[in-house]
């Protein structure tokens, strides 16, 4: 392997793990809030996190790209925070992440939360347990084994993202060049022997992920069936 | 000794609205008995903070206001103990990590220990259990524990038996009477079934249509013959008496009740304790003469106190036995045969396979 696509590896894993951090931190409130709420705003939160399940990732891509060009409120007060343009950097492909991971996180949460009985946390309550203690002492525990799988498919599908991170991120190596966006140039150039390589390589990390993954079928608990 | 007081509004599940002002002085059991839809649960509910009231209520436990107008504590600072009818144990932990959830989050350094709770409800050899392998009896009993251990100003018990049948209600049962008993903390029991409700209450509170009919000490009550507990067919009345010997020979007892002998199952218990006796109303009959060469043992002479009212083909009769009240359901064609009216002196027969007994904290 050659220094340029270890760089693109790095990154490529830099820039999944601090996605799926940040799903895991914004997606479980979030989560939890849709699995007990009823009516339109929670309705409309809920089919937000599911549009990019359905669009596009050029059309996700594109209007990140407006929100995050150096001219637009956003991108402005970036630049005047951090000294350094948003887009087309590494901080903007995780953002764009993010977003376009966020159904892949909040979904098997928001499952299996909503199948945690209310029963039980009315039981934890009268012990003295606060709503925090509450998740904290019973919800998280029951739902670990989709903790895992929140986190495991967050982090893959960020691992395997490609059109939000050309649209938003382009082609900068050790920036923005990740692995998806290195095999894509590879076989522009037609050079099919290093396109394999990483080719090969995504799938073979990918399919060993998600056996691991649906392997570790341990007791049923809440979040089984 | 504590009280709750009550102004309760709140529109119950299937239409009934609760409407109580009540001042329940918490002493003991105090048992909510009702018909299924009067309220009971929701009562219950309301007082632990699982359901929000209408605005208007308040709820108050002794000098410390649970629900006001624009207050309400929430169930985990009320201090209160809730025993679910479907227990509720937490799956994710085993007996041990149920027992041990409210007394690490307690804040009172009052309340018993685990191997008080565990020798009361007899728990010793299911800490390690997951929940999913034990019985619906050993789940309440962990459930009751679950509850004591967390200290606990009053408990709230939502018919815990009603998911059980046979002996092994009957020993959950025993097992949370005594664990009450022991734990010296007062108790709402949510009960429909006047049994339970009699071999448990110190004190009765009676739902009808989401308001109290009746309130008051179970010895009263149930030894009236218009109150909702006689309308049951195991209306009973309870009396006080004092165990006065062993008969051995025969596995029998002999308790004083009122200067007269009642012969029992051998009671396990110290000569001069103090018992309670339930005596359902349909296993005691009347005689005018004292019957003689009778199989039945226990025969008590009482004074005819009051005869109910209508024309059904059963009627209850309250019978005077000193100071207390016996009752007797009898046809109305006895009734008219034997020409009874209040005043008369009769005998009563009691099977005494009928006589159910407890031990009973002093009077």
């Amino acid at each position: 392997m050659t220094a340029a696509e270890l760089d693109a590896v790095r990154l490529t894993l830099a820039l999944a793990g601090t996605t799926t951090l940040i799903l895991m931190l914004l997606g479980t409130p979030l989560a939890w809030w849709l699995s007990r709420r009823r009516g339109n705003l929670p309705a409309l939160v809920e089919a937000l996190v599911a549009m990019p399940l359905i669009l596009p990732p050029t059309v996700l891509g594109f209007y990140l790209l407006l929100m995050l060009a150096p001219d637009s409120a956003v991108g402005a007060l970036w630049q005047r925070l951090t000294g350094q343009q948003l887009a087309f950097s590494f901080s903007a492909l995780v953002i764009g992440s993010v977003i376009y991971s966020l159904p892949f996180v909040v979904q098997p949460l928001q499952a299996a939360f909503a199948r945690v009985p209310t029963t039980l946390l009315q039981a934890a309550a009268t012990l003295g347990a606060t709503p925090l203690d509450q998740f904290r002492s019973v919800v998280a525990p029951l739902c670990r084994r989709s903790f895992l799988v929140a986190a495991c498919l967050g982090f893959a599908h960020t691992v395997g993202e490609f059109g939000v991170i050309l649209m938003i991120g382009g082609n900068i190596p050790g920036e923005t060049r990740v692995v998806s966006v290195a095999l894509y140039d590879y076989v522009e150039s037609l050079q099919f022997a290093e396109a394999h390589r990483l080719a090969g390589g995504l799938v073979v990390f990918s399919l060993l992920l998600l056996f691991l993954l649906y392997r570790n079928n341990g007791r049923p608990r809440a979040d089984q069936q | 000794m504590s009280a709750l007081d009550l102004a309760l509004r709140c529109a119950g599940a299937d239409g009934f609205a609760l409407d109580i002002t009540e001042r329940l002085s918490l002493t003991g059991v105090t048992a909510v008995f009702g018909a299924s839809g009067s309220g009971k649960t929701t009562l219950l509910e309301c007082v632990a903070g699982l359901r929000a009231p209408e605005p208007g209520s308040r709820i108050a436990f002794d000098d410390e206001t649970w629900v006001d107008t624009g207050h309400s504590l929430p169930p985990w600072r009320r201090g209160i103990g809730y025993v679910f009818q479907d227990a509720r144990l937490f799956p994710h932990l085993d007996v041990r990590g149920n027992l041990t959830y409210g007394q690490r989050r307690k804040v009172s350094a009052k309340g018993p220990t685990l191997a008080q709770v565990c020798a009361w409800l007899g728990l010793q050899d299911l800490l390690h259990r997951a929940p999913d392998t034990l019985s619906a009896g050993q789940r309440q009993r962990v459930s009751m524990g679950r509850a004591l251990l967390a200290a606990p100003r009053l408990l709230l018990l939502d018919e815990p038996l009603a998911n059980l049948d046979g002996d092994s209600r009957r020993q959950c049962l025993a097992a949370l009477r005594h664990a009450i008993a022991a734990s010296r903390i007062p108790a709402l029991y949510v009960s429909h079934d006047a049994e339970e409700v009699s071999h448990l209450a110190d004190r009765l509170l009676i739902l009808a249509a989401g308001r109290v009919t009746e309130h008051g000490s179970m010895l009263d009550l149930s030894s009236r013959i218009d109150s909702a507990l006689a309308k049951d067919e195991q209306a009973a009345a309870i009396v006080h008496c004092q165990l006065a010997a062993h008969d051995s020979p025969f596995g029998l007892s002999e308790l004083h009740c009122e200067g007269n002998s009642l012969w029992v199952n051998h009671l396990p218990g110290e000569i001069g304790s103090l018992h309670r006796l339930r005596i359902p109303a349909r296993d005691v009959s009347l005689c005018r003469e004292l019957p003689r060469d009778t199989s039945i043992l226990n025969i008590l002479p009482v004074q005819l106190d009051e005869i109910e009212p209508g024309d059904a083909p059963r009627l209850l009769v309250r019978l005077r036995a000193g100071e207390q009240f016996l009752l007797a359901r009898i046809t109305r064609k006895s009734a008219t045969a034997l020409q009874l009216k209040v005043g008369d002196k009769l005998f009563a027969q009691i099977k005494s396979t009928a006589l159910l007994t407890e031990t009973a904290e002093p009077a």
